[in-house]
């Protein structure tokens, strides 16, 4: 498998076979403040990865990290300030048309955090669903169009699907309205679903119901996931490939368990080592660092994390890190680190 | 082990010089609404020691922190206590008059409330709010109050100059912590904290978590701590509460809770999160959902989502059973200790 993601966006080689999902140095940046002082905030900056068919992706991090916003960039939410995504292929913005907009709403949908305000309490739980199929499949007569209802219903767990449809959003669940968010974003018969921290706002014992979920819908109906989280046990639990970031920029990236078993730049290392955990002893280290993320508003260059790095070296203040390879299919944005060694900042 | 004290029976050996800050008997809350009662509290007793640290977890709705406000006297219409007793220092804060309660409130017991963001007023900086607080308690000295002020943002870890900065100024962590400063005003033999650190990033919670047990050593005080994440509290709290639909399910050592958990609950809680490090195992979490606890089933209220079910549990609500230290409310336990 070709993969790009172990290489910045200057020194990029066509790979071979196309991937699902390409982001090739996208940022995303806000101008904030009155006409006289503007200032821009850089929420995202050159983020480049890619995600893979049958694939699922997390993309970890702090609030204020970006992690959301590169979610709404991809689904076209906001326009990226600079570098461009390929989705099969085809640059985003080269779709323009209402029409072209449509379609690829339909093939990257997206699921939202909140279970509880995202669907519309005054109709029965069908209505969202047949309406997206009436909008996004309109081949399908009526008839077909519940038959489809039914099944995405099945599929993702609400059985029986047909008496579950004719409910009213209130009658269900905090993890059932999550499972209806996810049987939307199905029947459009999609390739990604950007999924927006699904589970952070459900009990613990419905979680795991969700995450087992998006893998089923990997492995049997074919679909890759966008996993938005700030917890990395629940990515390594669920997903193939992670993406951590900090402050706008992505840090460190690779298989999920490799990252997280093998962490290379040091905030990975600090995210690991602060992960509650009961089965291990307390992290002295972790405990004592006291550090906030940065507000990364009108940034100069250097790594962001500089001022939280207990290796902190010149350069860092200086030249911003990019990706390097610190593994096979692994890389990290760090001066310091090396392959084949933790760098020890927080162990 | 003081089998000969009264408190021995809820999961507490008393050491003999002290009795428990804490003592709830029994305590329940019902919500009274037009479609009927709701008891979102049923029957709790617990104690908490002098300086020991007491965690509740469980799921939305479980009735933790309507327990809390319960024991913090702080309800609100339709909720109301409908039987039981909190007693703190000696007397019953239930029987207690609202100008009896005041003096005891915030001096004596404090409560850290889950949401700094909304729990600060975002129109005084933070210095008014505590100035406003130690007036409150009869506090009138400029020099004192600017001098305690200071002191208590600096046990959290916070400058003093931002005793003049307005809530939207901190971050999330600072106003957090800001909130703790503020329970700490009068030295209080019992914080109340209700979920401080959900707010917060992994990171900022690790070391909120690691500065309350370092007060906690330092002055002593007892804490009643709310969490959804029993996983966050597995290192400090030194006893574990695991309420389920308005009842306790389980309560005992927090160590020996983790490892070797005895109501199908607690087991299934503990199996239903990720771990970050370790083999990456297949997790099932809890099928189903909690019941509606305007029509609670009539025996066990986890039998409907548990994998241990027996005929009994269906009929019969079960008591709490003793296994060692622990109390749980589940049959499987009826061969290892008496009913209390």
């Amino acid at each position: 498998m070709t993969d790009v993601t172990t290489e910045s966006a200057h020194q990029y080689d066509p790979p071979t076979s196309e991937p699902l999902l390409r982001v090739e140095g996208m940022s995303r940046h806000f101008r904030i403040g009155s006409a006289i002082s503007r200032t821009t905030l850089h929420a995202v900056d050159d983020a480049t990865f890619t995600v893979g068919d049958r694939q699922i992706v997390a993309v970890a991090g702090e609030s204020g990290s970006g992690k959301s916003t590169v979610a709404r960039v991809l689904a076209k939410i906001y326009k990226p300030t600079s570098g461009e995504i390929y989705f099969q292929g085809k640059p985003l913005s080269s779709i323009r048309s209402r029409r072209a907009k449509l379609a690829y709403s339909g093939q990257a949908p997206m699921v939202f955090q909140d279970p509880f305000s995202s669907i519309n309490p005054v109709f029965r739980v069908s209505h969202g669903v047949l309406r997206a199929l009436k909008l996004h499949r309109p081949e399908l007569t009526s008839q077909q169009r519940y038959d489809e209802a039914v099944r995405v219903f099945d599929a993702v767990g609400l059985n029986p699907g047909g008496e579950v449809l004719q409910r009213y959003p209130h009658e269900l669940s905090g993890g059932q309205r999550q499972r209806v968010g996810f049987a939307q974003a199905l029947a459009m018969r999609p390739k990604l679903i950007l999924a927006d921290e699904p589970v952070s706002m459900l009990d613990v014992s419905i979680r795991v119901g969700l995450l087992n979920l998006m893998a089923k819908l990997r492995d049997t109906e074919g679909v890759s996931i966008i996993y938005i989280t700030h917890d990395l046990a629940s990515a390594r639990y669920v997903s193939d490939r992670l993406i951590v970031m900090y402050a706008g920029h992505v840090v460190e990236t690779g298989p999920a368990e490799e990252v997280l078993g093998n962490p290379r730049h040091p905030y990975t290392e600090l995210l690991v080592a602060a992960a509650p955990d009961p089965r291990a002893p307390l992290n002295a280290s972790a405990e004592a660092e006291r550090g906030e993320p940065p507000k990364v508003i009108d940034p100069t260059p250097g790594c962001r994390f500089r001022w939280r790095c207990p290796l902190a070296i010149d350069e860092c203040h200086r030249v911003t890190p990019t990706l390097r390879e610190m593994g096979p299919d692994h890389s990290a944005a760090c001066h310091v680190a090396q392959p084949g060694a933790a760098t020890g900042a927080f162990q | 082990m003081g089998h000969a004290l009264a408190d021995d029976k809820y999961g507490v050996t008393s050491s003999p010089h002290h009795g428990p800050t804490l003592q709830v008997r029994d305590l329940s809350v019902e919500y009274v609404l037009e479609s009927g009662i709701v008891v979102a509290v049923d029957k709790v007793s617990f104690d908490v020691n002098a300086g020991e640290f007491l965690a509740i977890v469980g799921e939305s709705g479980c009735g933790k922190s309507t327990l809390l406000f319960g024991i913090a006297q702080l309800l609100n219409p339709p909720a109301e206590i409908s039987g039981g007793s909190v007693t703190f220092q000696g007397r019953n804060l239930v029987k207690l008059s609202d100008k009896d309660l005041a003096a005891v409130r915030w001096s004596d017991m404090s409560v850290v409330m889950q949401s700094a963001m909304n729990a600060l007023n975002p129109v005084t900086s933070v210095g008014a709010q505590f100035r406003d607080a130690m007036r409150a308690h009869g506090v009138s000295s400029q020099d004192l109050i600017a001098e305690r002020s200071a002191e208590v943002l600096r046990m959290v870890g916070i400058d003093p100059v931002h005793l003049k900065s307005y809530p939207h100024q901190l971050s999330g962590g600072m106003r957090q912590r800001s909130m703790i400063a503020m329970a700490m005003l009068f030295t209080p033999e019992l914080v109340i904290m209700d979920e401080p650190t959900s707010a917060l990033d992994v990171v900022a919670q690790r070391s909120l978590m690691a500065q309350i047990r370092d007060l906690q050593q330092e002055f002593g005080f007892a804490v009643i701590f709310v969490t959804h994440d029993m996983s966050l509290v597995s290192h400090y709290s030194n006893r574990l509460m695991v309420m389920y639909a308005g009842q306790v399910s389980e309560v005992g050592p927090t160590r020996k809770l983790f490892d070797s958990p005895h109501h199908p609950y607690t087991v299934g809680l503990m199996e239903a999160f990720p771990s970050i490090r370790g083999p990456r195992l297949r997790l099932t979490g809890i099928p189903g959902n909690p019941p509606d606890l305007a029509r609670p089933p009539a025996g066990c209220r986890f039998a409907p989502r548990c994998p241990e079910v027996m005929p009994r549990c269906v009929t019969d609500p079960p008591p709490q059973y003793r296994v060692e230290d622990t109390l749980v409310r589940c049959f499987l336990s009826e061969n290892a200790g008496g009913a209390q």
